[in-house]
C-alpha cells in the first residue's frame, strides 16, 4: 500500500520538479538571448526609433546606414586588419611555442623534464608584474612594435599542461618505439606521427590563443602608442566606451552630428562588426571547446 | 697457430663490444643526449622564453624595495627597504583599495560560483534534445564577447534616458537614473554581467563531471524509487565535491586578483569611490604616473597576499576533505 502510494506520488513530484527545471532554463535562455537580439537589432534599426525607445525586439525602420559608415572608417578598418595580423602570426608562435615545449616533457626518456616542469609551475603562481614586464619590454626596445603584441605573452602555461596530458595519455608509447625501430628520428615522428593524431588539440589549443588574441586590449594600451598599430579592440574602447567619435563615420551625416540616436546605432553596429568573426566560427568549434575544458579539467 | 689467434680475436672484438655497451650505459645522458638531440634543441625557444619574460621580470620584482631611477636601470638603482609598503601602509587609499577588491572578490564569489553549477545540475535532468543544446550553445556564446564589448553593452545598456533597462525602470514607473555613475550599484552592475556573461562556460565542467557519473548508480536509485531531487542530492552533488573545492580553492587564491581589464573600461570619475582595485590603481600611479617602484611594490604586496590565502586555503582542504591542488 505505502509502496504504491509512494509510487504514484514520485512522478508527479518528478513531473512539478521537471516543470519547474525548463521554466528556469528557459528563463536563463531567455536572460542570455534577449541582450544579444536587442544589440543586433538595434543596430539595423533607425536612429529615430533607438532614441525614441521603439526597439524592443526586433529591428524598427529597418536600415544599414550604420554600417555603411562604419566601413568608411579607415580607423576601424586599420584595427581590423591589426588585429588579423596580430592573431594570425600571434597564434601561430602561440601553438609552436607550446608544442615545442609540451612534446618533450611528456616524454619520460627526456632528462630535465622535472626540471623543466618546475620551471613552468612557478610561472603559474608568481610573476614579475605590470611594471617589471612594462620595464623589460621597454628595455628590450619592443615599445610600440608589433612584437610587443606578440612576444609577452608568446606561451600559456595552462596549455603547456593541456598539451602535455594529452600526448601522454592519447599517443600510445610503443608507437614512437616502432618509429624508432624504424629509424625515425625525433622530430620527424612529432611533424608526421603526433601531430596528426593530436589534430583535436591542437583545434582547441589554436583556438583559445586565437580568440585571446582577437579580444585583446590591454597589451595595446600599455605597449603601443602609434594609431597605426592599434588592434580592433583598441579602437573600439576609444570609440564606444571613451566616446571619441571618428570623424569619418560621421561624415555625410552632418545634420545627425549632434544626433545622439545615431552614435547610439553606430555603438551597435561596432558591437555586431566586432563580435562577428568570433560568433561565425562559434558554432563549429563549440564541441572544441567543450573537450578542451574537459581535458584541461582532466588532469591541471 | 690458427686456432690460437682466432679465439683471442674473438676475444678482443668481445671486450671492444663491452665497452662499447660498458660506454653507453656510462652516462645515460649523454646517450638520451645523442638519441634525442632534436627534442633537446626543440625545448630552447619555449625555454628562453620563459627565462626571458617571466624570469626576468620576476628578478626585476626588486624594484620594489628600490627607488628606480630611469639612467640607472633596474640593478643599478639605490635600495631603501621598505620604504614604498610603508608608504602604500599608510595612504589614505589603502583602506579603499582593500575594501573595495575584496569587495568585489567576495561578491563576485558568492554570486557566481553557485550559478554555474545550478545551470550543469537543471540541464543534466535534460534528455539530449534539442532544448538542451540550444541552451547550451547560447549560454556558452557571451563568454566569447570581448571585455571591450562587454563593457559598452553594459554602458549601452544602462545608459539613461536611451538604454534599455533604464526604459523598463520608465515602463513601471521608476525614475530614471544614471546606474554607472552611482558608486553604490558598480559591484552589482560587475558581478551580475560577469555572472550573465561567465556562467554558461564555466558550467561545462561541472556537466563534464556529471556526465561521469555511474549510469547503474541511477538505476539503483530508479529501483529504489527515489525522486528526481533526491537522485540530484544523494548522486549528483556529491559527484560534483572535488571538482568544485579545486574550483573553490582556485577563486579563493585569486580573491585579491580582480581582473584589471573589466573594471578598469568599467571606470568613470563618478564611480571610483567604488571601482578602484589595487590592480587599476596599480597601473594608473605606475605607467601612468610613472612611479614605478611604488607601484611594484603595490602589485608585489598583492600578489603575496593572493600566495599566502592559495597556501592557507589549499591546505585547509587537504586536511578537512583530501581535495586539494598539490
Amino acid at each position: 500500500m505505502l509502496l504504491r502510494q509512494n509510487r504514484i506520488k514520485d512522478p508527479l513530484g518528478d513531473r512539478v520538479f521537471m516543470a519547474f527545471n525548463y521554466l528556469f532554463l528557459t528563463l536563463i535562455l531567455l536572460v542570455v538571448l534577449y541582450p544579444l537580439l536587442y544589440i543586433v537589432s538595434s543596430s539595423f534599426s533607425s536612429s529615430r526609433a533607438v532614441i525614441a525607445g521603439q526597439v524592443w525586439l526586433l529591428p524598427v525602420e529597418f536600415n544599414l546606414k550604420a554600417y555603411a559608415s562604419i566601413f568608411r572608417s579607415t580607423q576601424l578598418m586599420m584595427g581590423y586588419y591589426n588585429t588579423i595580423i596580430y592573431t594570425v602570426f600571434g597564434t601561430i608562435i602561440n601553438v609552436a611555442l607550446t608544442i615545442m615545449i609540451a612534446y618533450p616533457i611528456s616524454k619520460k626518456t627526456f632528462y630535465g623534464r622535472g626540471f623543466l616542469i618546475i620551471l613552468l609551475m612557478i610561472t603559474m603562481f608568481f610573476d614579475g608584474g605590470l611594471i617589471p614586464t612594462y620595464l623589460l619590454v621597454k628595455d628590450l626596445e619592443l615599445l610600440d612594435t608589433r612584437w610587443a603584441m606578440w612576444l609577452p605573452g608568446a606561451m600559456a602555461v595552462f596549455q603547456v599542461i593541456v598539451a602535455r596530458t594529452f600526448f601522454q595519455t592519447s599517443i600510445p608509447e610503443e608507437l614512437g618505439e616502432a618509429a624508432q625501430m624504424d629509424g625515425c628520428r625525433d622530430l620527424r615522428y612529432l611533424v608526421s606521427v603526433v601531430l596528426p593524431l593530436s589534430a583535436p588539440i591542437i583545434a582547441v589549443m589554436t583556438l583559445m590563443y586565437a580568440v585571446g588574441h582577437w579580444n585583446a586590449y590591454f597589451d595595446a594600451l600599455i605597449y603601443l602608442r602609434s594609431e597605426s598599430l592599434f588592434p580592433l579592440q583598441y579602437v573600439l574602447r576609444n570609440l564606444l566606451i571613451l566616446n571619441a567619435a571618428d570623424p569619418q563615420m560621421l561624415a555625410n551625416t552632418s545634420q545627425q552630428l549632434r544626433d545622439q540616436g545615431f552614435e547610439q546605432v553606430l555603438k551597435y553596429a561596432l558591437i555586431v562588426v566586432a563580435s562577428i568573426p568570433v560568433l561565425i566560427m562559434y558554432p563549429f568549434v563549440q564541441k572544441h571547446f567543450v573537450k578542451g575544458v574537459m581535458i584541461g579539467s582532466l588532469k591541471g | 697457430m690458427s686456432q690460437t689467434t682466432e679465439p683471442i680475436q674473438a676475444q678482443a672484438n668481445f671486450r671492444n663490444e663491452m665497452n662499447r655497451v660498458a660506454k653507453k650505459k656510462e652516462s645515460p645522458l649523454v646517450k638520451s643526449f645523442k638519441r634525442h638531440w632534436e627534442l633537446y634543441l626543440l625545448v630552447v625557444p619555449p625555454v628562453l622564453y620563459l627565462l626571458i619574460f617571466k624570469y626576468i621580470p620576476m628578478a626585476g620584482v626588486q624594484i620594489a624595495f628600490k627607488n628606480y631611477s630611469v639612467i640607472q636601470g633596474i640593478w643599478g638603482s639605490e635600495w631603501v627597504g621598505l620604504k614604498h609598503f610603508v608608504t602604500f601602509f599608510q595612504s589614505p587609499n589603502f583602506w579603499l583599495l582593500i575594501k573595495n577588491t575584496i569587495g568585489i572578490s567576495v561578491y563576485s564569489l558568492l554570486a557566481g560560483f553557485p550559478v554555474p553549477i545550478l545551470l550543469a545540475l537543471a540541464l543534466n535532468e535534460l534528455r539530449n534534445g534539442y532544448f538542451k543544446k540550444t541552451v547550451q550553445m547560447v549560454t556558452y556564446a557571451p563568454h566569447f564577447i570581448s571585455t571591450v564589448v562587454m563593457v559598452s553593452i553594459i554602458i549601452l545598456m544602462l545608459s539613461p534616458h536611451v538604454g534599455v533597462v533604464d526604459r523598463l525602470f520608465a515602463f513601471f514607473g521608476l525614475p530614471m537614473t544614471n546606474f554607472m555613475g552611482i558608486p553604490e550599484y558598480f559591484k552589482s552592475i560587475y558581478v551580475w554581467s560577469g555572472v550573465w556573461q561567465g556562467m554558461g562556460y564555466s558550467s561545462i565542467i561541472y556537466i563534464a563531471a556529471l556526465a561521469s557519473v555511474d549510469p547503474s548508480l541511477y538505476e539503483a536509485a530508479r529501483m529504489d524509487g527515489a525522486s528526481r531531487l533526491r537522485k540530484i542530492w544523494h548522486i549528483d552533488i556529491p559527484a560534483l565535491v572535488p571538482i568544485t573545492i579545486i574550483m573553490l580553492i582556485l577563486s579563493l587564491g585569486s580573491i585579491m586578483g580582480v581582473g584589471f581589464e573589466k573594471i578598469y573600461l568599467m571606470q568613470n570619475p563618478l564611480n571610483t569611490s567604488a571601482s578602484e582595485v589595487i590592480s587599476t590603481y596599480v597601473y594608473k600611479v605606475g605607467l601612468i604616473g610613472a612611479n614605478f617602484s611604488f607601484s611594484s611594490a603595490v602589485g608585489l604586496f598583492n600578489s603575496i597576499i593572493n600566495l599566502i590565502l592559495l597556501v592557507i586555503v589549499n591546505s585547509i582542504s587537504r586536511r578537512v576533505s583530501e581535495n586539494s591542488l598539490w
